[in-house]
């Protein structure tokens, strides 16, 4: 068998992070090759190099088994080599066909009729259906990622790097990925698909490269493998994958939202009128794809977006009007983990400890602030939450993405709030800090609190909830309770269906 | 009538030079506040190099390439060594009026001689010059006016239609989706910027050796800074720009044309006009945000392939 990709001996470093060390990886021709790990384990450092963005400080690369340099990604692409990152590195303003020819094609006119037939016509032999002639911004997830798709093709790509591919995408559309990928198996490219769902290395992979904190561990054939050793591979140690869910036994009303209607800033309706209830001691799952109106949900809770219609009534008061700071006195929490992780919650050049005093502050008397007890709670939180940091007065910053996210979520549990709404609190959290976090909100649910789960992993959703709100484009398309939770049917209503069968509110 | 619209052109020709400059460099998504900077160093050296050798050709080639010089600097230090741009551009002004008032200090009440100045006298254009009202007004002019004409539509060519401009735009926009493309996002950076230094070099060459023509202080007197608002009221479109340029020049002189008619404070009124309409413009299109602004989205953000997100 001829190998496409072989990667020896890669090293990289990030200021005192140590991001890969002596790394392996062997691709062969026609395969589709998963790299499972958790997150910072190296993936995307490990891709990165190999699309030429980083340099590695050490460690060869043979190409179709000749020596390869790939120090800009434009000798990778002349190798071959394409990359679909997982933030798209797509242009808003710019079309799909312009998007897919930039910096490549010679000449010196652009004819845009010329390059989108071309374009159609690639479209067409993959199934990758796009409108060349559509803008970025104006289209779905889904088709942005085609885009990427057919850009790395036209450049005659014939190995393709995805690198989380499907966290962006509904069950029905990652089938339909699956269902191109193998089409690309087929005609002879080779494929590196990056992801930490084991599920998805089962369903798609030949071989898997298992890599944990920097380092290769093990590359093994899939079908040889199950979900249990996999794990355990990745995580270095006996994980239990199970999810617990005490059934909620409240029957007290906390919280009740009534047909919110919430506007935009350009004046689009984010949310349709949104209803629903929450009981004390019972957590409410929300799905849907993402940019579905989770956010605006969160925020028009929490009292950070205007509400149009609609009211949202906690222990029998109405939140209409209040100030943010009025709704986190009620005990109202929210710690929302966007895609990027610092955009909200945090202030990414402060360290833990004055992040922890930020919720605090405003309850201290006297002109002067005191770090005292702040201090205490941020030792308290690195140590109860395994916080890797060189210290509390480390700037958030520097952290990894996992450990940024166990601040936020610290800092929220332990201002004892009654009913948290939570967006995406695994994000990017390795396995054993995501039980971590779902044991905290398993225990916060016992003592009665409220929680409204935003998630987008429907099997954690499915595991964790009591019950399960499916949201698509800012409407409610329906609830489950437990006994009917269905991934099937959760993702037929993501994608806009009608309940059936489904308990409605 | 025709007179005032002719000088109305001629008084925006050194703005739409700068505006020019301005955008093709904030397309890279480089924000230059040095514009003033650039056109004082580009007044200075082109009125140097004409005041001593007399040749127009030669002075006009001075001014551009100071100017692009000046660029170059402003270049290694935002693309390159990733500084603040909007310090970086600032200081490109401060030190463009030192520089200037420097070496401005030997040319003070220096004039050019007659035969330099008759060498930017009008040229009728055959027929196009013949049709009523536009033909005496755009088309009997200097050939420095044409050839603000020939840049305006050529850089709309080159940013819109070729794929130089292409990948240009993406740069702008995305430098990091455009790095991924394979585009070298530097040199683009670096060659651009000096483009539009060049321009802006030319637009105070065109003030010193055309429009004054002599060497005084502080020569440009704020027309940069009404370039760089010009950038934003022509949606960083240079064919816009032609038209806002010859607005902006014709508010420039209304005021002073209004003086014999003794109208009170019409002249400080009109010299504030650029910058009210260009707040307006702002205010407009701030309110309908991502549908019409085609303000670069990586504008002022610099790009280091290696950060970590």
């Amino acid at each position: 068998m001829k190998y496409a990709v072989e990667m020896n001996d890669i090293s990289k470093r990030f200021g005192d992070v140590q991001a890969l060390e002596d790394v392996h990886l062997d691709v062969l021709v026609g395969e589709i090759h998963a790299i499972l790990g958790e997150n910072g384990a190296g993936k995307s450092t490990l891709m990165n190099v190999l699309a030429g963005i980083y340099t590695p400080d050490a460690g060869s690369v043979k190409i179709y088994e000749q020596q390869a340099v790939l120090r800009t990604p434009k000798q990778a692409i002349a190798k071959g080599i394409g990359m679909i990152h997982q933030h798209f590195k797509l242009v808003n303003a710019l079309t799909a066909a312009e998007n897919i020819v930039a910096g490549f094609d010679s000449g010196v006119w652009f004819n845009a009729q010329k390059v989108e037939a071309k374009i159609e016509a690639l479209s067409k032999q993959y199934g990758l259906d796009i409108a060349p002639s559509k803008r970025i911004r104006d289209m779905s997830v889904a088709e942005k990622q085609r885009v990427e798709i057919l850009k790395v093709l036209y450049r005659g790509a014939k190995i393709l790097i995805l690198d989380e591919p499907t966290a962006v995408l509904t069950p029905q559309e990652t089938e339909h990925l699956f269902a191109i990928l193998r089409t690309m198996k087929r005609e002879g490219h080779s494929m590196i698909i990056i992801t930490h769902k084991l599920s998805e290395v089962r369903a798609i992979s030949d071989r898997v490269t298992i890599m944990r904190k920097g380092q290769y561990i093990q590359t093994e054939i899939t079908s040889e493998q199950d979900e249990q050793t996999l794990t355990n591979a990745m995580v270095g140690r006996e994980v239990d994958l199970s999810l617990s869910c005490v059934p909620a036994t409240g029957t007290e009303l906390l919280l009740k939202v009534d047909a919110l209607t919430v506007l935009d800033d350009l004046g689009t309706k984010r949310l349709k009128s949104v209803s629903f209830d929450l009981l004390k001691g019972e957590i409410l799952g929300v799905a849907g794809v993402a940019g579905s109106g989770q956010r605006e949900l969160c925020e028009a809770i929490a009292g950070l977006l205007p509400i149009v219609q609609g009211d949202v009534v906690y222990e029998g008061e109405s939140l209409l009007g209040l100030s943010p700071r009025a709704i986190i006195n009620k005990g109202i929490s929210l710690s929302f983990v966007p895609e990027d992780r610092l955009g909200m919650g945090l202030v990414s050049t402060m360290d833990i400890t004055n992040n922890v005093l930020l919720k605090e502050y405003h309850r201290q008397k006297g002109f002067f602030i005191t770090r005292k007890n702040s201090r205490v709670l941020a030792e308290y939180l690195v140590d109860k939450l395994n916080i890797d940091t060189p210290s509390i007065s480390h700037p958030v910053r520097l952290l990894s993405g996992g450990n940024i996210q166990k601040v936020l979520l610290g800092r929220e549990i332990e201002n004892n709030p009654h009913l948290i709404i939570t967006a995406y609190p695994s994000r990017g959290l390795d396995i054993g800090s995501s039980h971590l976090v779902y044991d905290l909100l398993n225990a916060q649910k016992e003592k009665g609190i409220g929680i409204l789960f935003i998630g987008e992993d429907l099997d954690v959703l499915m595991g964790l909830a009591d019950r399960i709100l499916v949201m698509c484009e800012g409407k409610v398309t329906g609830v489950l309770t437990r006994d009917a939770f269905d991934k099937q049917k959760i993702g037929y209503l993501m994608s806009g269906g009608n309940a059936h069968g489904g308990s409605d509110v | 009538m025709i007179l005032f619209l002719m000088a109305a052109i001629q008084a925006g020709t050194p703005l739409l030079l700068a505006t020019l400059g301005e955008i093709i460099t904030e397309r890279t998504g480089n924000l230059n506040l040095g514009v003033e900077g650039m056109m004082l160093i580009g007044a200075v050296f082109g009125f140097l190099v004409g005041h001593s050798t007399e040749m127009p050709f030669l002075a006009i080639a001075a001014g551009a390439a100071s100017g692009a010089v000046a660029a170059g600097i402003y270049a290694f230090v935002t693309v390159t060594l990733r500084a603040n741009q909007v310090v970086t551009g600032l200081a490109l002004t401060i030190f463009g009026t030192g520089v200037s008032g420097f070496i401005g200090k030997y040319l003070m009440g220096f004039v050019l001689s007659e035969g330099f100045i008759d060498q930017f006298e009008p040229i009728a254009i055959p027929l196009l010059s013949k049709i009523p009202l536009i033909g005496p007004v755009l088309f009997n002019q200097n050939y420095f006016v044409y050839l603000a004409y020939l840049l305006a539509i050529a850089s709309w060519f080159y940013i819109e239609r070729t794929r130089f401009g292409l990948n240009l735009r993406m740069v702008g926009e995305n430098p990091a989706a455009a790095d991924a493309s394979g585009i070298n996002v530097s040199l683009y950076k670096y060659v651009h910027i000096m483009i539009g230094g060049a321009l802006c070099g030319l637009g105070g060459a065109y003030l010193s050796l055309v429009y004054v023509p002599a060497w005084q202080e502080n020569l440009t007197a704020g027309r940069g800074w009404i370039a760089i608002a010009l950038v934003i009221f022509s949606q960083w479109n240079t064919l816009y720009a032609l038209f806002g340029s010859y607005l902006f020049g014709m508010l420039g002189i209304l005021g002073f044309r209004l003086q014999q008619f003794n109208i009170p404070y019409a002249q400080y009124i009109f010299s504030a006009m650029p910058y009210v309409i260009t707040i307006t413009v702002l205010i407009i299109t701030s309110m309908q945000k991502g549908k019409g602004s085609n303000e670069p989205e990586g504008l002022s953000v610099p790009y280091f392939r290696e950060d970590r997100h």
